[in-house]
């Protein structure tokens, strides 16, 4: 499903991502860890397309295309799905309105019929109360003013509804209390299944507890420098980053780097 | 990087042109150059007025002669050259169109292309319409139905002729020809605008609406707008306007007034789509406008909503005196400057009755290298016991170029008033753009969503079919970028 060769990128000339490869395939879940600075969150957003990352280098295949080449709301509409570290804000823009926009942008775009307001309201509020969002969330403006825990759960409930085929989950986990974590780890493994694939980016090992992945990857210095089943992220756990130092060839954890 | 970027994006989709940037080939009836006693003669002859309207515009100028155009607002223009404009220009017709069916048909086609239904049997759109194309009105409809409810609905110059004593008793009465520099000038050489009249105890059927568009070229657009509600009786009143891209800067000097007698209501829109220049803010309408209503009956009401999209320069304070007790003034607005547009709008409530109550909504917003202004003045009079007065004035800014600016004035002279005031500046920024084409939204949806949701509030104030055309045109006239 996507195929990551030797990728680099930079921003404001700072190096990142140093050619890193990752190939995920559809039904997989890849957990991605790694200390701060060492090119997590750079990952995601170059996946997702943000222009302020530039790509210096490598190739992203996704299903056979160019992923590289693709605008942003393409890659969203071909079912590739960020859950933002820090969801943005919209002042002035309903939940519900964004919702509804984002869906049948999406729909239209797989050849399905747009929903109506009727439809997609019964749609939202089932998904809702599976994440445990109240329904005056639907009528106040994106995010504004939201929790840390509330934003986060408004990711997962957009992930829900865009029925994504790769989802990348950016350190959704930072900031959540335990309940918040199971929540957000529910609606995460209610997605799973065979067509699926999921990029869980952490940097505990915490949220692998709820969502338990098939692949383990530590990134260090903008490169994949081990990768393991499950196991991997127990030992980390265990013996913090230092120890990839033994294994690996990078020593110790590199200052953390602004923009990652 | 090959992917599009938000900012590339929004440039493309902004990149829209000014669709009623036409010009219609007419053999017109056109003053030359320049302004004189004289001019103003032949412009009061041209239109068979009566004596007392001649002198009054006379004495207008000579009012004018002494006064000096105002500096004080937030914009930057070059000294217009008052004997370098058309004083009146004029389609050439015969006798004056007895009914549509005489109007010239490339006349017709014009509003036709503007989307000014003109043909009554276009009834769907439900609005009565009154055209004035360059300094004369063409056409208005649906006038013998509103004659029905005693309604009175057409054009300046023939409220003059027909109802004479009516534009005695009230011109000049809320906006005086000394009020200030344009409206003087207005005063001395308006050459048409809408008249309406509400008896006693009626509610307008329909909307009323004018359209306004300056065609000719070197011409000034001077019209008079004068609303009578009396009492008990309502009206809802539209206005939108459109020029051809030209050049030159174009001056439009209107005065609107509006009169509210006792439990009277108007409700008074304008969609201002005057062409704004071009990026580099070349050409566009100067628009220099002096509108107020006087809420002269208790418990009127009188609301003014408009939405400022065009126009090299916007000077406009839609105003409302609130005389009578219990009188209700409201303002809604919004203001976009884009590219080099200047904005300096904004609105006056003077409380000068009991418990008058008004409300003032601002949403200004400026991206390109715009800028827009946010002048307000709520007094309350000594004896405007228990007066209420809420504001707010919000901005967004989109681009990092651009400017916005607020100068609410507030003079409280009774001690029982109450006022508000809430103000918020908020910028459309790259992180909400990648976000919401993260989920599948183009940048122009995106931005499109932000803006009508800044908005909203001032929008759903509209009737219906202008509340889609403005957010249509808000989306054509954003045209910049992101920072």
């Amino acid at each position: 499903m996507l195929d990551i060769k030797n990728l680099k990128a930079s921003v404001e000339g700072k190096d990142i991502l140093k050619g890193l490869d990752l190939q995920v395939k559809a039904g997989e879940v890849h957990a991605i860890m790694g200390p701060n600075g060492s090119g997590k969150s750079t990952l995601s957003q170059v996946l997702a397309g943000r222009d302020t990352f530039q790509v210096d280098g490598g190739s992203v295949t996704w299903d056979g295309q160019d992923l590289l080449a693709m605008p942003i709301e393409e890659r969203a509409r071909a079912g590739l799905f960020l859950a933002f570290q820090y969801p943005v804000e919209i002042p002035g823009v309903s939940n519900a309105y964004f919702l509804k926009a984002a869906v049948n942008a999406v729909r239209k775009h797989r050849g399905l019929p747009e929903f109506d307001a009727m439809d997609f309201l019964t749609r939202v509020k089932a998904e809702m109360k599976a994440v445990g969002m109240k329904e005056e969330f639907l009528y106040r403006a994106v995010n504004e003013g939201f929790s840390g825990g509330e934003k986060k759960r408004n990711e997962v409930l957009q992930m829900a509804l865009l029925e994504p085929r790769l989802a990348i989950l950016d350190e959704t986990d930072s900031g959540l209390d335990i309940d918040a974590l199971k929540v957000v780890a529910d609606g995460v493994n209610r997605l799973r299944s065979p067509e699926r694939a999921l990029i869980v980016i952490t940097h505990y090992q915490r949220l692998l507890d709820y969502i338990v992945p098939d692949h383990v990857h530590v990134l260090s210095q903008g490169r994949i420098v081990r990768s393991g089943g499950r196991e991997l992220a127990l030992e980390l756990e265990e013996k913090g980053y230092g120890w990839i130092g033994d294994a690996g060839e990078i020593h110790a954890a590199p200052p953390a780097a602004g923009g990652a | 990087m090959k992917t599009a970027t938000p900012a590339r994006k929004i440039d493309s989709f902004l990149d829209q042109e000014y669709s009623a940037g036409f010009e219609t080939l007419l053999e017109a009836d056109t003053l030359p150059k320049g302004l004189s006693e004289d001019v103003i003669r032949v412009i009061s002859a041209k239109k068979g007025e009566p004596e007392f309207l001649l002198e009054w515009r006379l004495e207008a100028y000579r009012r004018w002669l002494t006064m000096t155009a105002p500096k004080w607002a937030a914009v930057d223009f070059p000294d217009i050259d008052f004997q370098d404009i058309v004083y009146y220009s004029a389609p050439k017709k015969k006798d004056g169109p007895k009914s549509l069916d005489e109007v010239d048909p490339e006349l017709l086609k014009t509003f036709e292309k503007l989307g000014v239904p003109l043909h009554e049997r276009a009834r769907l759109a439900g609005v009565a319409v009154d055209a004035v194309f360059d300094s004369v009105s063409v056409a208005t409809t649906f006038q013998k139905e509103l004659g029905e409810h005693g309604i009175i609905f057409c054009s300046f110059s023939e409220a003059v002729k027909t109802h004479p004593e009516l534009i005695r008793q009230y011109l000049g009465t809320v906006v005086p020809p000394s009020d200030n520099f344009y409206a003087a000038l207005n005063s001395a050489v308006f050459s048409d605008g809408s008249f309406v009249f509400i008896p006693k105890g009626v509610k307008c059927p329909m909307e009323l609406s004018t359209y306004f568009r300056i065609n000719a070229r070197d011409t000034g657009q001077f019209e008079r707008t004068l609303i009578i509600a009396e009492e008990g009786a309502s009206v809802s009143y539209l206005e939108g306007c459109t020029a051809p891209m030209r050049d030159e800067n174009q001056l439009h000097a209107a005065v609107v007034e509006l009169i509210a007698l006792d439990d009277a209501k108007i409700k008074y829109s304008t969609v201002q789509n005057w062409y704004p220049g071009d990026k580099d803010g070349i050409g566009g309408i100067y628009n220099f406008v002096t509108k107020r209503g006087d809420c002269r009956g208790a418990r009127s009401h009188i609301s003014w909503t408009q939405v400022e999209t065009g126009s090299a320069i916007t000077w406009k304070y839609p105003s409302v005196i609130l005389r009578g007790d219990d009188s209700v003034g409201d303002f809604h607005s919004v203001a976009l400057s884009n590219h080099r547009q200047q904005a300096d709008t904004g609105t006056k409530m003077i409380h000068m009755g009991r418990n008058t109550k008004s409300t003032i909504l601002s949403k200004g917003i400026s991206a390109g290298r715009g800028s827009n202004t946010f002048r307000g003045l709520v007094r309350i009079a000594p004896k405007a016991e228990g007066a209420r007065n809420y504001t707010q004035c919000d901005s967004l800014l989109i681009g990092d170029q651009c400017a916005a600016h607020t100068f609410p004035t507030i003079e409280a002279r009774n001690p029982t008033a109450h006022v508000e005031h809430e103000a918020t500046t908020s910028r459309i920024g790259e992180d909400q753009l990648f976000y919401a084409m993260q989920r599948g939204l183009t940048a122009e949806d995106a931005v499109s969503m932000i803006v009508n949701g800044f908005c909203r509030e001032v929008f759903k104030e509209l009737p219906m079919e202008f509340a889609v055309e403005a957010q249509k045109l808000l989306g054509v006239s954003l045209e910049g970028s992101i920072g």
